[in-house]
């Protein structure tokens, strides 16, 4: 299951960004490194551990429900590439959203 | 015309609820609505780079409370996600979910028919997740967006693809409603958002066990949109499939104004959300401990309450289904009851028509929710109290309710305001019916030669005479003895 030029550029294009032929090329390569280390890893019997999904074994950190102040809408908008006086501006979307 | 009876739709849905905490899911910004755009905001909620989410507790604790209402099963590990896509109400470029660990699974709900039957309808999984913000696309020709909603928590609920009508599909998001209403954990608003639905649609051919090609509807924001969206789509995919043509795996948006569902734009990227455990997030770990401290905090179920009534207040089972409908209603109902000064099957009676027929009106009217009701349940307590002793009878009650909902009196205050305290008096009735008796003896000839129903004519006369204040069951007997003297 090696990863093709075509799956770069789907991935990238799914995490919005933009490649030239020869970073394509590169990350194709290294992608396939890396897949095939993780192949090398899946040798391994783990079918008695748990999955682990971090890596600290912390649980339950919470926080009470309180309300603390945060920014005003000024300092929010502040570092905005476009903004009106109370919103952030962006390209005009058209249709719906798929969320 | 396609032949609907052949076909049998499958529907599955998938509820949102925005969860009435006070501050955000991972954040302390305020969660409250309508507060000037792009002000309930922070670093974290922006998606600044560098910031560390936090988990509000509460949000665990109405998940889990919503879990144990709909009998699923409490996770003792759960972990959290990120569902990665674009979309300029998602500052951070991802929406922080639960994929592979939810809180809660393989739970159900029973929905009740207009007959009294009852189906279960399966629950996959209930899981937490935060809300996008806005975009709103018709200032100027540019989309703006309000991120004041971004962070506020949400539980997803899914259901197993177990509905078979629109119908039951409105009946289980009707449920659903009800409870997250009653734990208190949503409002249940559609039409502003706390509540909305998703709808994954299929038909297939009666019998046949394997699932037809499922469609996913959205933007169904009222209660009546999503039966009226799902009637749309169950009856397109019948008429493309007797066209001999295949339903396309597809998301449609609901469009209110032509009644039709539209098909979104660009498939391609669709559902390609590359989930991964969210590293800033540890685990939530609930014990059984943990979980029967919040089994303690359940309230009374709409369907334990109704069954209560019957037995405590003797109320027939119509009184005690409507009452019962929604928490708000329920809670004024028995705090009517609660300063009742005479507590019998009789006095519940009256409360109940007053609640049921009286508040319900005014509801229904004013298009207001229990909350904003004008009149304190006390106050209406008061009022019945007064019918009960004697002071006001059950029509002046009517004038005097109306004034309770202008006034902020009591309705003793009222009574005494207007002078509408019942005449009880037996010689000044007696008065008044001598008068009418010797103004009308055509009509009093008429009775006595048989004609019982002119009795309501001397009733209506001494009442209007009286101004509406004649103690009605007085004016009855006096009328009675009189005419038949």
């Amino acid at each position: 299951m090696a990863v093709t030029m075509k799956d770069v550029e789907y991935i990238a294009k799914l995490a919005r960004l933009k490649f030239t032929e020869e970073e394509k090329q590169k990350l194709t390569h290294e992608l396939n490194d890396i897949l095939n280390y993780i192949d090398q890893l899946n040798k391994i019997d783990t079918s008695n551990v748990e999955p682990l999904s971090h890596v600290i074994d912390v649980k339950n950190v919470f926080r009470e429900d309180v309300v603390k102040p945060g920014l005003t809408s000024a300092e929010a908008l502040k570092n905005a590439p476009a903004k009106t006086e109370k919103f952030f501006k962006v390209p005009k979307v058209i249709g719906g959203k798929d969320a | 015309m396609p032949s609907n009876e052949h076909y049998e739709p499958v529907i599955g849905l998938e509820v949102h609820c925005q969860l009435l905490t006070k501050s955000k899911a991972f954040c302390s910004c305020s969660t409250q609505f309508g507060n000037e755009p792009n002000s309930n905001v922070c670093p974290i909620c922006l998606g600044m780079p560098g910031v560390l989410p936090v988990l509000n507790k509460q949000v665990v604790e109405f998940t889990i409370k919503m879990g144990l209402a709909t009998h699923c099963t409490i996770a003792p590990k759960s972990i959290f996600a990120r569902k990665n896509y674009f979309y300029p109400d998602l500052p951070k470029g991802f929406q922080i979910s639960q994929y592979e660990e939810p809180l809660c699974t393989d739970g159900f709900v029973d929905i009740e028919f207009e007959d009294g039957k009852k189906k279960k309808i399966g629950i996959t999984r209930i899981h937490m997740e935060e809300d996008a913000g806005k975009s709103i696309h018709d200032i100027d020709i540019d989309t703006v967006v309000d991120v004041n909603r971004c962070g506020v928590p949400l539980i997803e609920i899914v259901s197993e693809p177990d509905l078979r009508s629109p119908h039951e599909a409105y009946l289980y998001l009707y449920k659903i409603r009800q409870i997250v209403t009653y734990l208190g954990i949503c409002d249940g608003n559609m039409e502003e958002g706390s509540l909305r639905c998703d709808a994954n649609v299929s038909v297939r051919k009666k019998g046949e066990t394997k699932f037809g090609t499922k469609t996913e509807v959205k933007n169904m924001n009222s209660f009546r949109f999503v039966e009226r969206a799902l009637e749309y789509e169950i009856g397109r995919q019948i008429a493309l499939l007797e066209d001999g043509q295949k339903v396309l795996q597809e998301t449609l948006l609901w469009d209110s104004n032509q009644g039709i569902a539209v098909p979104m734009r660009s498939k391609e990227e669709a559902h390609d959300y590359r989930y991964f455990p969210e590293p800033d997030l540890v685990p939530v770990a609930v014990n059984q401990n943990w979980v029967n401290k919040v089994k303690a905090t359940l309230p009374e179920f709409p369907s334990e309450r109704r069954d209560r009534y019957l037995k405590e207040y003797k109320l027939p089972k119509y009184d005690a289904d409507v009452l019962t409908t929604e928490k708000g209603l329920a809670d004024y109902f028995e705090g009517v009851v609660e300063n009742l000064d005479k507590k019998s099957d009789e006095t519940y009676k009256l409360a109940s028509n007053w609640t049921m027929t009286d508040v319900l009106r005014v509801l229904k009217v004013q298009h207001i929710e229990i909350s904003d009701f004008p009149v304190p349940p006390k106050n209406l307590s008061e009022m019945i109290n007064l019918i009960v002793d004697g002071t006001i009878s059950g029509k002046i009650a009517k004038d005097v309710f109306e004034e309770m909902l202008k006034s902020k009196d009591s309705p003793r205050t009222i009574v005494e305001k207007r002078g509408l305290v019942q005449v009880s008096e037996e010689g000044a009735i007696e008065k008044v019916v001598d008068e009418i008796l010797s103004k009308n003896k055509e009509q009093v000839d008429k009775y006595r030669s048989g004609k019982n129903q002119v009795f309501g004519f001397f009733v209506g006369e001494t009442m209007k005479a009286m101004k509406g204040k004649a103690n009605p069951k007085m004016v009855n007997e006096i009328l009675k003895k009189k005419l038949s003297s």
